[in-house]
């Protein structure tokens, strides 16, 4: 798998069209240097070897020299990637919390105006372009009432995080409820919940602890699920927000052709997502008990 | 449960409705805009003037009638919106069928390569994949849609196929003679329109978020070429002090992606009762 991602980064930038060096050192680059930088990369070289060079160097930890700003890769990106990992963690705590209330909540009377209310508000949420939710979000909440910062980071205040968190984790939140109802409702009628009530045990209590807890099972897979929207939702709202995450870096590198940083944003990406999704698998032993037993 | 029907689904109706209704709205925009979207003499107002009864959606920095322009952006966003999932279907089909019918090694490499494809968060890889072309564009835009959309409906294909492959029609049709590729295409892909159908639907709204979403960062639609994404890029620069030029065509997007969320849901509901939640 990996290997396929790595592969695939690179052809994507080895085919690009024109000329890497050039378009990195503009029209009048000086041509020793140009040389040189051929030379550095093995732009000259066939693919095979350039790919070669490629994972050598990666493998080593090295993303290669940003044409831009003439520093490490690896270095422009251990800057950003914080800003991005926290708005993640923020979103899906968002997403989680929001998600599995409004889902509890619908299921606790299906059919009802609640529900169909909690329901409609989640397609729209899934509906709604993440980058568009944001400028009405930040338009509300920010531009017209005053209460939060229109963008930025802040210096990591919280309030700065905040509409960024909401807008990175509506979609999920809307995933996350319709996901958590559907569950509920089929777990709702299997046999221990009955006994659960006719034992006597209040509603809340059968709901919260028994019903609840078994539902979450395919809610998790939804979060891992989940976590490919949030990686796809950082660029567009980190543009909307002017958060200095990667995906800010990762679109303003495109615009300005710096192609090692490119490379080096889009396998970051995939490999966060790589490493969610093994973290979903883990996320099931502690949910639910009996794909411990099955492991062990 | 009762079998819905398609006349019964109200998420279906209403989202058939809506659909029918940008529909025809991007087809007439060159009769129903009220003013030349990129024309900045004629009937041109001031700039990033309120909306007003001239100009219902309000204008531009360069004093362009919203309206008009969110009308014939619709074209574009449809446009890509269909054309990309047309082409995505085609190809997906053509691997969906070929890895499910001969199965063996040829189904293994076919689905190794849509897993790494997959592996992807699509629009970062997408954004990656803008990088490759000197200049962006629309065209580039269908074209790295196409080459990651294919997946979903590739699987979908693939599942329907190796569900109906040991179907007695399918094993008559090969016992006749058949050939490969009457099979694939008379006897097995009839019958897999329908997931195809939901998939595709589904696929429509996304292709459209995706086009809005690159074009509103730079990397689409470039001037004069109007789309929903490139409009919002506007309405970003101006969201204090203008707020109608964000407000607008995003409502646009969103209205027209739920109308085909609404239609995709209501014929999966249709079509397949297994899956109503």
């Amino acid at each position: 798998m990996l290997f396929g991602i790595t592969l695939l980064v690179f052809l994507l930038n080895a085919v690009a069209l024109g000329d890497p060096a050039r378009a990195a050192m503009g029209q009048r680059a000086d041509p020793a240097a140009l040389e040189r930088l051929r030379r550095d990369y093995a732009l000259d070289r066939p693919l095979a070897v350039q790919y070669a060079t490629w994972i050598g160097r990666l493998a080593r930890g090295d993303l290669g020299t940003s044409f831009r700003e003439q520093r490490p890769v690896t270095e422009v990106i251990a800057e950003r990637l914080p800003a991005t990992v926290r708005l993640a963690l923020a979103a899906t705590l968002v997403a989680v919390v929001l998600g599995v209330a409004a889902g509890t909540l619908a299921a606790v009377r299906p059919g009802s105006v609640l529900d169909h209310a909690l329901m409609g508000a989640a397609v729209l949420g899934i509906s709604t372009p993440v980058f568009w939710l944001g400028m009405m979000l930040a338009l509300v909440f920010a531009v017209t009432l005053g209460w939060l910062p229109v963008s930025g980071y802040g210096g990591g205040s919280l309030a700065h995080l905040v509409l960024p968190a909401l807008t990175l984790g509506a979609l999920h939140t809307g995933t996350v409820a319709r996901m958590t109802r559907a569950s509920l409702l089929e777990v709702v009628r299997q046999d221990y919940v009955q006994t659960a009530r006719a034992k006597g045990l209040p509603e809340r209590v059968v709901l919260g602890k028994h019903a609840l807890r078994n539902a979450l099972i395919p809610v998790v897979t939804v979060i891992g699920i989940g976590l490919a929207d949030l990686l796809v939702g950082a660029p567009l709202t980190e543009t909307v927000f002017a958060w200095p995450g990667l995906g800010r870096l990762l679109v303003a590198a495109v615009g300005q052709r710096d192609l090692p940083v490119v490379m080096g944003a889009v396998l970051v990406f995939a490999l966060v997502y790589v490493v969610g999704n093994l973290l979903v698998d883990l996320a099931y032993l502690l949910i639910d008990p009996r794909t411990r037993r099955a492991a062990a | 449960m009762p079998r819905p029907d398609a006349l019964g689904h109200r998420g279906l109706l209403a989202g058939a409705a809506l659909f029918v209704v940008f529909a025809a709205a991007s087809l007439g925009a060159p009769w129903l805009a009220p003013h030349d979207p990129l024309g900045l003499a004629a009937g041109a107002g001031a700039t990033l003037e309120r909306p007003s009864a001239a100009h219902p959606f309000g204008t531009d920095a360069l004093g362009r009638d919203l309206l008009s322009r969110v009308l014939w952006g619709g074209r574009v966003s449809l446009a890509v919106g269909i054309g990309v999932e047309a082409l995505t279907a085609l190809f997906g089909c053509a691997v969906g069928l070929v890895a499910g019918w001969y199965g063996g090694a040829v189904d293994a490499v076919l689905m190794r390569v849509t897993d790494v494809v997959m592996a992807f968060p699509s629009l970062v890889l997408a954004i990656g994949l803008i990088a490759v072309f000197e200049r962006p564009g629309l065209d580039k835009v269908v074209l790295v849609l196409v080459a990651l959309g294919w997946t979903t409906i590739a699987r979908v294909v693939r599942g329907a196929v190796l569900a109906l492959r040991t179907r007695d029609h399918v094993q008559a049709a090969r016992a006749l003679g058949a050939s490969n590729l009457a099979i694939m295409t008379r006897h097995l892909l009839p019958n897999a329109l329908g997931p195809l159908l939901v998939a595709a639907t589904l696929g429509v709204g996304g292709n459209m978020v995706a086009e809005a979403g690159l074009s509103f960062l730079g990397l689409g639609a470039q001037s004069p070429t109007i789309s929903w994404g490139a409009l919002l890029a506007d309405g970003q620069s101006f969201l204090a002090s203008a707020p109608w030029v964000a407000v607008f065509p995003g409502a646009a997007l969103l209205l027209a992606v739920l109308a085909v969320n609404l239609l995709g849901d209501g014929l999966r509901d249709v079509l397949d009762p297994r899956f109503r939640a």
